[in-house]
């Protein structure tokens, strides 16, 4: 493949990536928004990790899956408990991946 | 503002503590990428420039299989450009905490702005004052750990077999849950992560993939916003 084609393209992504990325932060952040744009966003942080999360856990392989076959199901809410009785990040993450682990090896 | 070094520095530590989760995520992910991306024809320079200039995950998957099947470079711009925009939420959601940051600190900020750095921000933000140095060690680290992971999938992917007994794979999304957890204070932030959630897995389902996350965060916090002021009136 044309390597010099591949990074032109490469630059394109970057730049329409950046943008998104950076243009709120310098057109929002100097100065004080409406109340109703404040209470807006507000509501972003727990949908936008809502809308990314259940279609990853509830459907894994783009199919929806709520049989006791989609492990990342069944090590969701464990994980959930975890991380609602430590507050920890770290042990939410390390219970997560070991309950995934342990599924794979017993359940094959 | 000047601050004493060794503040700074543990400033900076907390920083790269706080991201440690994402690390442990970002270098088998990563690694994946620079396995597929070689595979598909990307040199290892090109697909660990991608890792530094785009620095985004799924679209750099998703513009791994468009190379491989010899998609034109216009459409794979223009879908990295849809599938990124959500980052446009984010950016404007963490915008009240960041006044008083200079113009060059927010261009920094946003450049390394993922969906993880932008959960673990948004909790961290949301609870206290956060100093800039904590910031940029989260994002340094991040950056370092997905850059690292596809570099080595690129030079050392034929010698590490399937990393998936590890469970490395559910990492990212066990760390989804614990910050939505974290995010869920009212019962409001409840009905907005059940009904976005459950609206982008309707959409998803129903084949509006690229778009499912930014329509489902919209209409949600949209509508929640109504019936906040709705309530508020009577």
């Amino acid at each position: 493949m044309d390597q010099k084609l591949i990074l032109y393209t490469i630059v394109g992504m970057a730049l329409v990536t950046y943008l998104p990325r950076l243009l709120p932060l310098w057109l929002l952040s100097a100065r004080s928004l409406p109340p109703l744009v404040v209470a807006w966003l507000r509501y972003v942080p727990p949908a936008v990790l809502a809308a990314m999360l259940l279609p990853a856990v509830l459907a894994p392989e783009r199919r929806l899956n709520l049989s006791v076959e989609n492990l990342y199901l069944l090590a969701a809410l464990p994980t959930l408990l975890v991380a609602w009785r430590t507050r920890s990040l770290f042990w939410s993450v390390v219970a997560g991946m070991a309950l995934v682990a342990v599924g794979r090896a017993f359940l094959g | 503002m000047s601050i004493h070094p060794r503040r700074a520095r543990r400033a900076w530590m907390e920083g790269v503590t706080l991201a440690l989760p994402i690390a442990l995520g970002y270098i088998p992910i990563g690694f994946a990428f620079g396995v597929l991306a070689n595979n598909a024809g990307i040199s290892t320079l090109n697909a660990v420039l991608m890792s530094l200039l785009v620095y985004a995950g799924s679209s750099q998957l998703i513009a791994v299989g468009l190379f491989a099947g010899g998609a034109p470079a216009l459409s794979i711009v223009l879908t990295t450009l849809v599938v990124n925009l959500r980052h446009l939420l984010m950016a404007a959601s963490l915008s009240p905490y960041l006044r008083g940051w200079r113009l060059t600190e927010l261009a920094a900020f946003g450049y390394q702005l993922t969906d993880e750095t932008f959960a673990v921000h948004s909790t961290t933000f949301s609870n206290r004052v956060v100093r800039q140095p904590v910031a940029f060690g989260v994002n340094l680290t991040a950056q370092v750990s997905w850059v690292f992971g596809s570099w080595l999938g690129c030079t050392a992917g034929q010698l590490i077999p399937d990393v998936s007994p590890l469970g490395l794979d559910f990492a990212l999304p066990a760390m989804f849950i614990a910050l939505l957890v974290f995010q869920l204070k009212e019962t409001a932030h409840v009905g907005a992560a059940l009904l976005a959630g459950l609206l982008s897995l309707a959409l998803s389902q129903a084949g509006v993939a690229r778009w499912n996350v930014i329509i489902a965060t919209v209409a949600t916090a949209t509508l929640l916003v109504l019936l906040d002021r709705r309530w508020t009136k009577s």
